[in-house]
């Protein structure tokens, strides 16, 4: 999976994809905490990561001294002119102030807990429906038969693309989730029949306006001005890229613990009122999304020599972990009640999906548990994890007890 | 007492009026409100304190 060297010290020579980090990152993370709280890489042209959650809050607020241009870590140090800024390639999470407000209120009201929260029998009809189609199974797969296809099932019938579509809606999903972590020109090809796709769906809502996400962003306006076609399909991109792999991931990671923590499994199936807690602190324990930042000029910062279009790389997932902040921070508490996790991000970038995810890691893990109150990881050493900046498990057979 | 939230400060998080909805609400853009003045009895402290300690912002105050 990985032809680069292996790491020896993360300290100086980081590396988020190496298998060690995505086998199982907490305990190197916990280390770096103790030995510096910001540790470097020379590789991706030079990298910072910040371990703490003082260091992941300074630079996720400073929109003055880093830039959203690029939030996923490329093996480049990028050059300016094949990011734009301030909006960049997917607006809002690769824009900078002051255009990425624009953006981002263009679609927060979709988002908003009103819309998301109506959402919720949908969601639990698809859930029934998945777990119907393994009905009867000895081992289900907590990941690839499950938690996978939920999120793509929610956004699909947000956009109002047909049901009938559903399998070819994940597959174009996937594809562009592999896609950007592919250098630029190699997309191209690959996002080609998405594009056409989209475009001919776009096309079959303005001959039909219905009430709908997509018609949604047809309507919405930026400074009185609609938006281009190419900004439509730019936006669902982005609403997929940021909205599934993450929601698949956390859904998958709360299913792994549940499978080896028979007692918060026997828990949360006898005190249902736990569950807003618990989801708070599946989210903390297993905060599925690291982001990147580029610095914008040389400086000294947090005690490091910056240079310009150095990368630094916020470990929600880390800052989630810090003692200073989490009593107890290594130690999932399923009714933890002071949980101020940084999951979704600090400050403008904050995840606009947020409402959404939340509910749909609610009602997922809800009705997993109404239909096998009792199971666990059938073979242990079978389950992997995501590489890069996105984690969760992609193979989980779950083992279901009587 | 009150209980406040700094618009400034909030970015929607969602925390308060998920964890405490008899005290927040939210705006069309998914913004934490607060109901009605914000105005805090000895039973509702409590809530507000909840609310405050999962705010990621630290957005919400407690006026005495
Ligand atoms: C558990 C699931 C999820 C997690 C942990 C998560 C996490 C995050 C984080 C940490 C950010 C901040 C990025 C940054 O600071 O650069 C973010 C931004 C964003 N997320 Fe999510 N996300 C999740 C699900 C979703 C869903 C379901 C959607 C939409 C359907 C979504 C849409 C977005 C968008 C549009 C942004 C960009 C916001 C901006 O830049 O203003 N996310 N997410």
């Amino acid at each position: 999976m990985n032809d680069k060297p292996p790491v020896v010290d993360f300290a100086t020579d980081w590396d988020h994809t190496d298998p060690a980090w995505v086998k199982d990152p907490y305990p190197i993370w916990d280390d770096l905490r103790l030995r510096c709280p910001v540790a470097h890489t020379d590789r991706y042209g030079g990298a910072w990561f910040p371990v703490t959650h003082a260091g992941v809050s300074e630079v996720a607020k400073d929109t003055a001294n880093f830039t959203s241009r690029s939030v996923i870590i490329a093996d480049n140090r990028p050059g300016d002119e094949k990011l734009p800024a301030p909006i960049g390639v997917a607006p809002p999470i690769t824009s900078d102030p002051p255009f990425h407000a624009l953006a981002r209120k263009l679609i927060l009201p979709a988002f908003a807990p009103g819309i998301v929260n109506a959402l919720e029998p949908q969601i639990r009809e698809l859930c029934n429906n998945l777990l119907d189609e393994v009905i009867g199974d000895e081992v289900v797969n907590g990941s690839l038969s499950y938690a996978k296809n939920i999120p793509p099932g929610v956004i699909r019938q947000m956009l109002g693309f047909p049901q009938e579509d559903t399998e070819k809606f994940v597959e174009m999903v996937h594809v562009i989730t592999e896609i950007i972590d592919l250098p630029f020109e190699e997309r191209e090809p690959l996002f080609q029949p998405v594009e056409d796709y989209f475009v001919a769906q776009i096309e079959d809502h303005q001959a039909n306006p219905r009430e709908d996400l997509t018609t949604f962003l047809l309507d919405a306006e930026i400074e009185g001005q609609k938006l281009a076609i190419e900004h439509v399909v730019g936006t669902m991109v982005l609403i997929l890229v940021a909205g599934i792999d993450t929601t698949w991931g956390a859904i998958g990671a709360s299913l792994w613990h549940l499978a080896q923590h028979p007692d918060d499994l026997e828990r949360l199936v006898n005190e249902p009122e736990l569950m807003p807690y618990a989801v708070e602190e599946f989210l903390r324990f297993y905060a599925p999304v690291t982001m990147a930042r580029l610095v914008n000029a040389d400086m000294e910062y947090l005690g490091c020599s910056m240079k310009e279009y150095d990368w630094v790389l916020l470990g929600f997932p880390a800052a989630n972990r810090d003692p200073v902040v989490f009593k107890d921070a290594d130690q999932f508490i399923i009714d933890r009640a002071e949980n101020r996790h940084v999951s979704f991000g600090l400050g403008i970038h904050r995840c606009i999906g947020s409402n959404l995810a939340r509910l749909e890691l609610r009602v997922a893990i809800e009705e997993f548990i109404r239909r096998y109150p009792r199971f666990e990881l059938a073979r242990k050493e079978d389950v992997t994890w995501s590489p890069g900046q996105i984690r969760g498990p992609r193979n989980l057979p779950l083992r279901i007890l009587g | 007492m009150k209980v406040i939230i700094d618009a400034e400060l909030c970015q929607g998080q969602g925390r308060c009026f998920s964890m405490v909805p008899s005290l927040f609400y939210f705006d069309e853009l998914g913004s934490g409100v607060v109901i009605g003045d914000g105005t805090l009895t000895p039973e509702t402290l409590n809530l507000a304190r909840l609310a405050q300690a999962n705010c990621p912002e630290h957005a919400i105050f407690i006026e005495e």
